[in-house]
Parts: structure tokens; sequence; C-alpha cells
């Protein structure tokens, strides 16, 4: 049922654990749902670049996967790259995943992009252009958080 | 038990699921395809006859293991369709006496599910509780009985927990009444003694692949005089309560799975729970904050369900099966919906901790020397994914 993709990075997660001092959070999900997510990263303050991202998930094996993924295209990137990062392209990333994982399993953009917002709300000095699916998404997750809302997907 | 070729190095730990079938009912169902292979029905002609004869043992093998007469049993292609069968034809055949149907919140889907469908053709459902081992409460039984009842159906032992439920007093309850009982006994034929001479079920589901039988297989015991239409309409086969051409492989092998698994039902029962409580035991010492799931004593002797706390369910099967170990979760991810366990619900498991459990069921194919590998493997396995996990703090 899983793509080999998938396999590999359940097998050997890449950036496990949570950055020391982060300079942003991103939680997504709840344990009620089955599926949690904690985004945290380290920017460089000048260029607006992550030089560090980890996760820590409790999830299925598409969770683990799809924020494994998620942390490896999300290093390096600037702030803008990274918030340009959507589900879909997580799940492309991963060779596809089985519909029924595609919503509750594949929040990993979402805690990634929390994180980047609430390093943005601690430098409201910083200047950069948020999608507005993205603040919209943020919302909803939110929502989702509270009223464990499976919608269509 | 099983020839082991082909899964070779593989630990197989979920019986509850399916069964390898005895090397002795392969050998013996392959005779009935391309040699015997006529109608049971034709029996004008020798190749039929030679069929009917093959289909009469194994109703007499059936009927052996649970002590009732060979009139009483009736084929299927399964468990589903047995229980599909009985809810159906029993609420068809009796709603001129009433509306009501009576089952509890654990039973397995092909009951559950038809049971509901029943409610949305128009008859009164009650679901009863169960109690924090998944068992159902007789009285709780006496309590629903409306004068409108026409059905009662509970399983006789739970295919997620192993927790096996007082048919015993739940037919005499029902016997008292006069409202037919039905038990999906698909987990236990062949594993725990049935007497159907000395217990008041009406109707008896049972599925041969869980017993060393082959798949695609099973049977339904209807008591004489049980009012139950039939469900599959045709050509009159099983004495106009079941039609269909008879599956004869299937039929010999389910006779023969049932004559093997009644001879040595009490020894093999035996050398599971030993392996079984190996187990639990091991997961106990080895692994804080679990919690073991289903009846401390009447429980069968191969299930084994438990939380862990801070994992989820998907994730510990995938990191078995990588190690070679075949065991399944309650938890929705791996059924394909996002539910999870009703079962484990039902118990009063809180819903986070229900999304990390996991069904070992032993069988056949176990040895007690694959205990301490799966325990070691498992040990590893919850400590690798709750280090990952964002909620959980070691106490």
């Amino acid at each position: 049922m899983y793509s080999e993709k998938v396999l590999d990075h359940f097998t050997n997660p890449r950036n496990v654990g949570e950055v020391e001092n982060p300079d942003g959070v991103g939680e997504v999900g709840n344990p009620v749902c089955g599926d949690m997510m904690k985004i945290t990263i380290k920017v460089d303050a000048k260029d607006l670049r992550i030089t560090d991202v980890k996760f820590k998930t409790l999830g299925c094996g598409a969770a683990i996967a799809t924020s494994s993924i998620t942390t490896e295209m999300a290093a390096g990137k600037t702030l803008e790259e990274a918030l340009a990062i959507t589900r879909q392209a997580v799940a492309e990333g991963l060779d596809g995943l089985p519909p029924n994982k595609l919503h509750c399993s594949n929040l990993a953009a979402d805690g990634l992009h929390k994180a980047i917002l609430d390093y943005l709300s601690k430098r409201p000095e910083v200047k950069i252009n948020v999608p507005e699916a993205v603040i919209k998404r943020s919302q909803e997750s939110e929502e989702h958080d509270h009223d464990h809302n499976h919608g269509e997907e | 038990m099983n020839d082991g070729k082909m899964t070779e190095g593989i630990i197989y730990m979920d019986h509850a699921a399916t069964a390898p079938a005895y090397p002795e009912v392969t050998a013996e169902i392959t005779k009935w395809f391309s040699g015997w292979y006529g109608n049971a029905s034709s029996t004008l002609y020798s190749v039929g006859r030679k069929s009917e004869e093959g289909v009469a043992r194994a109703r007499a093998q059936v009927a052996a293991l649970l002590k009732t007469s060979d009139r009483e049993i009736f084929f299927t292609s399964g468990g589903t369709e047995s229980d599909n069968w009985a809810v159906h034809g029993a609420a068809i055949a009796n709603r001129k006496k009433g509306n009501r149907i009576i089952t509890s919140a654990v039973e397995h889907h092909a009951v559950l599910e038809c049971v509901q469908y029943m409610g949305r053709q128009g008859f009164d459902v009650t679901v009863l509780p169960v109690d924090q081992y998944g068992m159902v409460d007789p009285a709780k039984v006496r309590e629903a009985l409306t004068d409108d009842t026409i059905l009662v159906s509970i399983m006789h032992a739970n295919n997620e927990v192993g927790t096996i439920n007082p048919i015993v007093e739940i037919g005499a309850i029902c016997a008292e009444r006069g409202v037919l009982f039905h038990t999906d006994a698909v987990q236990t034929v062949g594993k725990i003694p049935i007497d159907l001479s000395a217990v008041h079920v009406d109707l008896l589901s049972g599925s041969s692949h869980k017993f060393g039988g082959p798949k695609g297989c099973g049977f339904l015991y209807a008591r004489k005089g049980a009012k139950v239409d039939p469900y599959f309409h045709g050509g009159g086969q099983e004495r106009g309560k079941r039609s269909g051409t008879m599956n004869v492989p299937g039929i010999v092998g389910t006779g023969l799975a049932c004559e093997i698994a009644g001879s040595h039902m009490a020894q093999e029962a035996a050398r599971l729970s030993a392996m079984r409580d190996e187990l639990q035991k091991g997961i106990l010492e080895r692994i804080p904050d679990v919690k073991m799931n289903g009846h401390p004593e009447k429980r069968l002797a191969g299930h084994l369900n438990v939380c862990v706390e801070g994992v989820e369910g998907e994730s510990m099967v995938m990191c078995l099966d990588m190690n070679r170990v075949c065991v399944s979760s309650g938890s929705a991810c791996t059924t394909g919906s996002l539910e999870p366990s009703h079962v484990l619900l039902a118990m009063g498991i809180p819903v986070e901790l229900s999304h990390g459990s996991l069904r070992f069921t032993l069988g056949s194919a176990n040895t007690p020397e694959q205990i301490p590998y799966v325990l070691d493997r498992l040990t590893t396995i919850v400590g690798k994914l709750r280090a990952m996990s964002p909620t959980y703090r070691k106490r």
C-alpha cells in the first residue's frame, strides 16, 4: 500500500528530534486524531534561511514519512521557499500516498508553515510574502485541532 | 503445523485474521477439484454421488465437533455470509412476531453492519454496552429484552481482544423468553469446546479458515425448529435453506479441519496460552506504560491485545513487519478507515490510547522460541517510536 519512498523515510527518518533553542515551533494534529507533529526550526536572521529543522511525530507510517521528507525539503530553503512547500508537493515527493492518508497523516507542511509563522510573529520587522493559502491552512488547522473534523480532502 | 516453506523466517502472529490450513486439509481438498469434481446435487450418477458423500461426511464432522445433529449444519461461503444470513433471515422470518433486534457494541462488523442495515429497513435496534473487558453482562440482555424482541445476536468470543462471552447464560435467558439467539462463533469454533446439546443457541456462525480449513467456506448452525428464512434463493441446495452449488472442496476441507482441531483442542489451547502468557509477561516487564486489553481469564488462549501509550498502532505493525513479524492493530490506519477500534472504545479505553493498540493472535504457526525474539524486537521498536513521539514522556 505504501511506496518505496514512504517505507524508506519511515524506516530511516531524517531529522528526528527538536532543534535546541528553536526560532520557530509548529505543532499540528491532536492525539485523538491519532497523528501529532511538532516541527522546530532554526532561522538565519540575515538571509532568512532555515539552517536547521527537526521533527517529532506520533502517528502512522504516512505521518512519520511525510514529516521526514518535509524537513528534508525545507532544510536550507529561504522562508519564502519553505512557505511554498505544499502538502501536494510532500505527497509527490514520496511518490504518492494512499487516499485515506492524504488528510490527517499529511500535516507536516502545515507544521512547517506554522513554525515559520511562529518565527514571523516574534520578528514583526521581517516582511515576507506569506501565501493566502498558508494563512488559511493555519487557521483551519487550529479549527481541526479543536473540532477534530475529518473533512473531505 | 503448517508446512512453513513459503513463510520460512516469518513469524506469523495474526491467526485471528486467518490461519494456515492443516497440511492434511490442503492435501484432501485438492482431490475434490479435478478428481472428484461432481456437483453434490447431481446424485443420479456416480460422480455426483461421490461429492454428495464427501459433503455428508463433512457435515457429520462439523456436527460432531459442535455436539449436534448434522441436519442442523448448513454450509456457506464463510463467516460474513453466515452472520448476514442469521441476522437477516431471522429478522425477516419473525417480523410478524416483533420488530426488535438486540446486539452488542463489540460485534464483528459482519453482525454490527448487518444489524444497522436492518435498522435502516425499519427494525428497532438495541446495541448493548460491554464492561471494561469487552464482555456482555447477561443481566443487561435480560433488561433489554422486550415483548417485541425477535433476535439476540451476541458473539461467542471477540476477535480483537479475545474475551469470551457467557453464552450459556445469555442463551438460557433468550430461551426463557422464546427469542432466537444467534452467536458469531467465528473465533471459537475449533478453539474452545462448544456443546450445542447443552447450551441453548439457535444460530451459530463458523468460518473454516480460522481453524485450519480453507478460505471461502463456513457454516451456519440452525437449531431444528428455529425460524429463519433463506438468504440465498435459487436451486434449493442445503434442503432449500441455502441455494448455490456446493463448494465441495471447501466443505470437505471444513469437515476435516473440524475433526483435526477437535482432536487436539485442549492441548493446543494449553500450548498457545503458555506462549501467550510468556509474551504478556515479557511486555509488562520490559515496556512501561502499556495496558493489556481483554478479560484476564475468560479469554481465548492465543489472544493478546495491548495498548502502547505514545505510539500509533500502524507504525508498530510496520516496524514489526520489517523485522519479519506479522501482527495486526485495531488502529484505524491499518484497516483503511480513520476510526479507532469500536471494540476498544466500547470498553471505555480513551481514544488516544486506542490508537496505540496491537493484537497478537497465536496459533499453529507459532513455537515458543519465537517469543523472546518478538519481545526483543517489540521493545526496541516501541523505544524508537516513543523517542520520536512529541507526546510521550517517560514517567
